[in-house]
């Protein structure tokens, strides 16, 4: 299985996924910290995978998403994006709308 | 190691004719960018521009940029 299907898969398999550097419990970036605290507030239950143990899975979604950097989030198999943009839609609310939509 | 004037021209070149305003600490940059090309995209798409204006750089040798993204009538 290619990386491009792996990512498909993961991305299909669950609705609110977050690429990112560590783990939610041990972030190794405070842009990644942030983006899964951020979805622990609008308490969306998500998989989040850890590229920095998956060097082959983190040049794929650069090339997948055309977003160069981490975290990376997906609601529904779509970026959303990094952590300014999550920060922008959850100082609007609409973070939450995308959860609660995504989740309902 | 990057400085915000490298980002600057990199933006300008790919984006022509945008104002690009980049302050940073070396790994760290914030930009602000107006330009024409904005309009009537979303917040991903405004910023996809802006990355490919980085190329290899965006991840490597930058490790975080942070945008405000403005079409020239906002």
């Amino acid at each position: 299985m290619s990386i491009q299907d792996k990512i498909r898969q993961q991305l299909s398999s669950d609705k609110i996924v977050l690429y990112m550097k560590g783990t939610p419990q041990f972030p190794q970036c405070g842009f990644s910290a942030k983006a899964a605290q951020m979805l622990g507030a609008c308490g969306a239950k998500f998989t989040s995978y850890d590229i920095l143990s998956d060097p082959e899975m983190r040049q794929g979604l650069k090339e997948y998403s055309h977003w160069p950097t981490f975290p990376q989030l997906y609601v529904n198999g779509e970026l959303v994006g990094g952590c300014d943009i999550m920060t922008e839609l959850y100082q609007k609310g609409e973070l939450q709308k995308l959860v609660t939509q995504a989740q309902g | 190691m990057m400085q915000p004037e490298d980002i600057k021209q990199m933006i300008e070149a790919g984006l022509p004719g945008a104002r690009v305003s980049v302050t940073g600490d070396g790994h760290h940059f914030e930009a602000e960018v107006v330009a024409r090309e904005f309009a009537g995209k979303g917040m991903l798409q405004r910023h996809q521009l802006v990355y490919r204006t980085l190329g290899t750089k965006m991840g490597n040798e930058i490790h975080a940029l942070s945008l405000r993204t403005l079409a020239p009538d906002e």
